[in-house]
């Protein structure tokens, strides 16, 4: 039987090892397969991976390469290749930290929000920003219509992001801030924040996720075109590196390439290669590869498939110890691991039947605990609806809580390392992605691969047959159908009115009436010279928040030099 | 030669999570239908004037951000204006059950939420079209 070649539309595997089973395995084959088979046949579905791979029935030791060096390959915990745990004591000295995603509406509501999931044990924040924000737009801009503190909080200024941490000291939490295209801008707002906040920026733990190149591979929240993305990425890197040494600059992103549609594979090997794309603009911007990379974060999608998800996170942590060890030559073991966030698939949750989602998320996040993950957001169970309430939102976090204290999951370290099919699924997964780092570096590296439409089409052709193949599986039971159609809505929503919108625009024409104009000028005008020339944007996009300029006119002053990125529609 | 039903696949607002419009657009052209896919972020206007361009028998939105309230009365009303109130507008992506039955009222024959099935968009939009509301076959 062919052993877990990819699926049609993927770089193929390696081809794999011819397989020798025991004197006993063929004895057992015989002697009990043949015949039990011959009474009970298997059921008659087709047995594959989540990502369409074909899995055998049994993996003996027999599925593992004859010079399998399970100390090389695989090794212990905390120390290289760290497949099995970046730390030697992984939950058993800290658990993971529960951070669960949020934000809506204004400022204010958002920092309400955030109180009562810290005071509920939540361990870290993290932001949700409203679409305006995320594409550089102040809430009065007539394509903010409709946006305004729908699916994140509305931040336009300073005034804002003070107003989104009142209370909350910046120096004893870590908030992660999911933001891209404009990163650099409200990680510049979040810095003055501190300040004013009498917080040294040394104290500040947290991570920016300003991962652009997944944007325009996947979640298309892009603003300008790739090269000066980049440059604001390497700008962000370089200045964690000598002013937040606490501070992750980038979480390269899965999760999105994933929910877009990609296989398991496909995830891991286009986040990967993202990385390698970081690292190489940062070494080439001057910066010492062990200076930067033990900064880098990585953020993965926990998927329904259990075991593929678990070796994915697996093979990622091997690869990545390899790619810096050997093409980059890093030598701080900081450098060398792989640290991720982990959320469960938003794209595996149904409307129909809502509370089952509560299953779904309780699973995936099993398999994120069990590949090791440094942190976890378990989405609600109302997603697929509307954004989270805060009774959903209080019953994901309690899901990561009961993993916690009820299951036993946490009290020895990769309890799953060493069983013949996770090791054997880490190692296709591993050598599936280095083929597709070949084909990608062949390319010229990720931007020309995204300029050719390659990750995209992959991920595109990969979505069409992975709802099919849903489609077929769901057919009993957990179905779907026309909304409204079948179910009464069992769940109570959260509802976001236009007063956002009305308010973030009364704060805004107050800041435009009321700030120094001739500071704010200077500032701005400064921003213009520094962006026209190569200096690093983070001390002109500091001064700028300071003098009170909003995300918005940010934005609009850096699209009139770097032009804005438009993509050509496929479908 | 028989007229194959025609759809234009948008994405309107500033969202660009454009995974269901791809896979609805491919499995309505699968389904044997002419689809027209819009691209990223488009108002009201723009979707308009493609529909009025491409003579399409149907509009597929696809909104993931909750902007439907404010996008699709807008776009409806636009459609009236051009007297294109007979092309069928369907809805997909993440909608409270309590929005519906206003945004069925503005025009939208059908909402299809995450979990939908592709076989029952091609059948709805298959059986909805004008040319079948019209008591000839497509």
């Amino acid at each position: 039987m062919p052993r877990l070649p990819s699926h049609p539309g993927a770089v193929p595997a390696a081809a794999a090892p011819a397989r020798h089973p025991s004197p006993t395995e063929q004895r057992w084959e015989s002697d009990v397969l043949v015949p039990a088979l011959t009474r009970h046949p298997d059921r008659p579905e087709a047995f594959t991976t989540l990502s369409g791979t074909p899995l055998q029935r049994l993996f003996t030791a027999a599925d593992l390469p004859a010079d399998f060096d399970f100390e090389r390959e695989v090794g212990l915990p905390g120390a290289p290749p760290y497949v099995r745990g970046i730390h030697p004591t992984m939950y058993r000295g800290k658990l993971w930290t529960m951070r669960q995603f949020s934000g809506f509406a204004s400022p204010e509501e958002t920092n309400a929000r955030f109180r009562y999931l810290l005071g509920q044990g939540q361990t870290g924040l993290s932001v949700a920003f409203d679409l305006p924000t995320l594409m550089g737009y102040d809430s009065d801009h007539s394509l903010s219509e409709g946006e305004v503190g729908k699916c994140g909080v509305a931040i336009d200024s300073l005034e804002d992001m003070e107003a989104l941490f009142l209370g909350i000291p910046l120096g004893e939490i870590t908030t992660s801030m999911t933001i891209n295209a404009p990163a650099a801008v409200l990680w510049a707002m979040y810095l003055v924040t501190a300040e004013r906040q009498g917080v040294p920026w040394e104290r500040l733990a947290g991570t920016l996720q300003n991962d652009i190149l997944k944007e325009y591979i996947a979640q298309k929240e892009f603003i300008f075109p790739p090269e000066p993305s980049l440059r604001l990425v390497v700008d962000t890197i370089e200045f964690a590196t000598l002013r937040t040494p606490r501070f992750h600059p980038v979480s390269i992103s899965g999760y999105h390439i994933r929910e877009a549609g990609a296989t398991a594979l496909q995830e891991l090997a286009f986040t990967l290669r993202d990385g390698i794309e970081y690292v190489e603009r940062s070494l080439r911007r001057g910066l010492e590869v062990d200076a930067f990379a033990p900064r880098l974060s990585f953020f993965f999608n926990a998927h329904s498939d259990f075991f593929e998800e678990i070796a994915k996170y697996r093979a990622a942590r091997k690869l990545w110890c390899r790619i810096m060890q050997e093409r980059f030559g890093a030598r701080d073991p900081r450098s060398w691991m792989l640290r991720f966030h982990a959320q469960t698939a938003g794209v595996s949750l149904t409307a129909q039947e809502p509370m089952n989602n509560i299953a779904r998320v309780a699973l995936q996040a099993l398999a994120a605990v069990l590949g090791g993950t440094q942190s976890l957001h378990t989405n609600a169970l109302d997603e697929a609806l509307a954004l989270p309430t805060a009774e959903a939102a209080t019953i994901a976090l309690r899901t990561q809580q009961i993993l916690a204290a009820e299951t036993g999951v946490a009290n020895t370290v990769d309890p799953l390392g060493g069983s013949y099919f996770i090791e054997r699924l880490t190692l296709d997964l591993a050598a599936g992605a280095e083929e597709y780092f070949a084909r990608i570096d062949a390319m010229g590296g990720m931007v020309g691969a995204i300029e050719r439409g390659y990750p995209q089409r992959e991920i595109a052709d990969a979505a069409y047959v992975c709802q099919q193949r849903l489609e077929r599986s769901r057919q009993v039971g957990v179905g779907g159908g026309e909304a409204g159609a079948s179910d009464p809505a069992v769940v109570s929503t959260l509802q976001i009115g236009d007063e956002v919108r009305v308010a973030q625009q009364r704060k805004l024409e107050r800041l435009r009436r009321h700030r120094n104009a001739e500071t704010f000028g200077r500032s701005m005008d400064a921003l213009r010279r520094a962006a026209e020339g190569s200096v690093n944007l983070m001390p002109a996009l500091l001064d700028c928040v300071r003098a009170g300029a909003t995300v918005g006119e940010i934005c609009d002053a850096l699209r009139a030099i770097f032009g804005t990125y438009t993509e050509t529609p496929a479908a | 030669m028989e007229r194959k039903i025609r759809v234009l696949v948008a994405k309107p607002g500033l969202d660009g999570h454009d995974r269901g419009a791809k896979v609805v657009a491919r499995a309505l052209r699968d389904a044997g239908m002419e689809v027209i896919y819009t691209g990223l972020r488009q108002t009201p206007e723009m979707i308009v004037t493609a529909a009025l361009q491409e003579d399409v028998d149907c509009i597929g939105l696809s909104i993931l951000s909750g902007a439907h309230n404010a996008i699709v009365p807008r776009l409806c009303a636009l459609l009236k204006e051009h007297h294109l109130e007979d092309i069928l507008v369907v809805l997909g992506g993440i909608v409270p059950d309590a929005d519906i039955a206003a945004l069925k009222a503005t025009g939208v024959a059908a909402v299809f939420p995450p979990g939908a099935r592709l076989d029952d968009i091609v059948t709805f939009i298959r059986t909805h079209v004008r040319s079948v509301a019209a008591g000839y076959q497509p």
